[in-house]
């Protein structure tokens, strides 16, 4: 039986250390910030390397046409900001100097949706996965928890793709144990039940395995997917628990214009039409507040989850 | 200009300010403590007499407009919106909480007297300069300020929006940038260098002056011969210190966004509240 509970250690922590370790076998890993390095960790690659690391000023754009640059040159740069400076501010550079010119660097775009929490509406990322989603070839991936972040590294290093790693900062829900593997692209299937599926992401994992657990006290027997991967997604396994439980519900803390729910909708009409219910942001901005009234407001709870799947089943 | 008495009742307007927004900071327990007060004066200046407002008519379409760039010192510009009377001042205890009208970044349709929405720092010059046009075309004769941090001026956005204010000759735009010589990482000296910002802007076409930031009735006579001058747009460098007039803050290396016990920022209300004493008569 899958788990949830509070990690000891912050994502930023270990995508700073994982950096690091990677770094110093692999002469081509360099980092780059917006003037937000003391926000990401990426401070402390900083300091472990000196020389591979570019603090660019509040200027995303910039930074992301020079990791591209830098990407021409072999190198595989790290760039990092809040999700909506990552996306939205330089989805251009992203597009063109990064993916239509086969640049291999790693987006990493922090505090998704909600958890963005006193930064409010302005800081607030309901639409960046969206924004990158139309690009050629990018690889969308939220992650759910440490050993997710490191089980994706080798793959991120060796297999050249402009990536967006969507990623909390801060404490998140762990999910997985040490050595689990992932594979990009590969959903990962943490829970069986023949009555309906939840296809989920970041942190609507662990509320989705909560409200899984809600539901089996009910006598409804939910499957829970964690499609780290947005893009490519995986329509295999969409499509096989589209056919055996008949009714999908996509949860994401993310708009679902253009989002999770809208990139399993496009898999299910193409390979095993079936009924999918998109619980998520509906269409609307974000706003100030702590992440547990957000949670509230925005109905990202598990309880929340759960009725929603209560009604689709109904349906 | 205005005379002595005219200059004090801006200082107490600022104290009184700084006195609502230390008392908003407290009641959080965190926030953009130390770029909300670098700017705390400007906006004193600004709402103290320089515009042409009407708290009563937030939406009156003739009245001068100011563009906070630097989203993250909305606590600031609440505190005096609050002051005015555009809304409750009981209001500036729901900074941040959940449903409030004041997010910690400024929102138009949030907060009654908010001009414009910002928050992703460098998109202020440019609506700014939108609003100057806007009112240039409708020859009401308002003037349109601009606020923006000397870190924000990493952005090119504010370099697209300095090259093209000048071109268009708009005299009814003036600007500030909050040289506080600090951004989120550290002094803008070791992120990045911004060099001459004078000469820079005076390189695209802009009229500069330079005042003491903290001196509230200084930026209020700049300001004022700026206008009479009839020429624009102006750029104004404010030399600030991050956290001015918060002490604690002010002596931190890294006062960006700052947590604190409710019990420090309090005993920074009562030194603001003897500061304002100090200056006599009523708080503005
Ligand atoms: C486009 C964008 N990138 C990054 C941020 C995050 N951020 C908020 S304030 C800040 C530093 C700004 O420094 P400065 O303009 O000097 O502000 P001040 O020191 O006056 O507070 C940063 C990087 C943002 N709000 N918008």
């Amino acid at each position: 039986m899958r788990t949830y509970q509070d990690e000891p250690v912050m994502l930023r922590e270990t995508l700073a250390k994982t950096m690091i370790e990677y770094a110093g076998k692999d002469t081509r890993i360099v980092a780059l910030d917006a003037d937000l390095a003391s926000s990401s960790g990426f401070g402390a690659f900083q300091k472990a390397f000196p020389d591979r690391f570019f603090n660019c000023g509040v200027a995303e754009a910039n930074m992301v046409g020079i990791a591209a640059g830098l990407s021409s040159t072999g190198r595989i740069p790290f760039a990092h900001s809040f999700g909506t400076f990552a996306s939205r501010r330089v989805c251009d550079q992203i597009f063109l100097s990064g993916a239509y010119s086969g640049a291999h660097m790693v987006i990493v775009g922090s505090d998704p949706g909600v958890t963005a929490a006193y930064n409010g509406g302005t800081h607030m990322p309901f639409e960046d996965m969206g924004v990158l989603r139309s690009i050629p070839g990018i690889k969308l991936i939220e992650v759910t928890d440490s050993a997710m972040l490191r089980g994706v590294f080798d793959e991120i290093i060796s297999s050249p793709a402009v990536y967006y790693l969507r990623l909390k900062r801060k404490v998140t829900t762990a999910v997985y144990g040490e050595g689990e593997k992932f594979k990009i692209g590969r959903a990962n299937v943490l829970r069986e039940g023949k009555d309906a599926a939840v296809i989920c992401s970041g942190i609507m994992v662990a509320e989705s395995l909560k409200a899984a657990d809600i539901l089996e006290s009910e006598g409804i027997k939910v499957t829970v997917i964690d499609m780290h991967t947005w893009k490519p997604i995986d329509e295999d396994i969409v499509a096989k628990y589209a056919k055996e439980t008949g009714v999908i519900i996509t949860a994401e803390n993310h708009n679902v214009v253009g989002g999770l729910g809208a990139a399993v909708c496009e898999a299910v009409c193409k390979l095993s039409p079936c009924r999918v219910i998109r619980h998520g942001i509906q269409d609307e901005f974000g706003e100030v507040g702590t992440e547990s009234y957000l949670k509230t407001r925005f109905k990202l709870n598990a309880a929340d989850v759960a009725e929603t799947v209560r009604k689709a089943i109904k349906l | 200009m205005p005379e002595k008495t005219e200059h004090l009742r801006l200082r107490r307007f600022a104290e009184t300010i700084r006195l609502e927004t230390l008392k908003e900071f407290a009641e959080l327990g965190f926030g953009h403590v130390g770029g909300a007060m670098s700017i705390l004066e400007t906006i004193a200046a600004l709402y103290g007499g320089l515009m042409k407002i009407d708290p009563k008519r937030p939406d009156w379409k003739e009245r001068d407009r100011f563009v906070m760039s630097k989203g993250h010192a909305g606590p600031t510009l609440y505190a005096t919106l609050a002051l005015l009377g555009y809304f409750p001042i009981e209001e500036l205890k729901t900074l941040n909480k959940g449903g409030t009208n004041l997010p910690s970044h400024c929102d138009m349709h949030k907060t009654k007297g908010v001009d414009m929405t910002t928050g992703s720092l460098g998109q202020g010059i440019s609506t700014a300069i939108g609003i100057a046009l806007g009112q240039r075309m409708d020859g009401s004769g308002a003037y349109t300020y601009l606020a923006v941090g000397d870190g924000e001026l990493n952005e090119g956005q504010i370099w697209e929006g300095a090259q093209f204010a000048p071109f268009q000759k708009l005299t009814n735009l003036i600007a500030f940038v909050d040289v506080n010589g600090k951004q989120l990482d550290g002094p803008t000296e070791e992120i990045l260098d911004p060099l001459d910002i004078g000469a820079k802007f005076a390189a695209f076409g802009w009229l500069v002056k330079e005042v003491d930031g903290h001196d509230v009735a200084a930026i209020y006579d700049a300001v004022t011969e700026a206008k009479q001058s009839g020429k624009g747009p102006y750029v104004i460098l404010l030399k600030t210190v991050k956290g001015n007039g918060c002490d604690f803050v002010a002596e931190m290396a890294s006062n960006h966004h700052v947590q604190f016990d409710k019990e420090k920022m309090l005993a920074e209300v009562e030194k603001t509240q003897k500061r304002l004493e100090a200056l006599g008569g009523e708080s503005a």
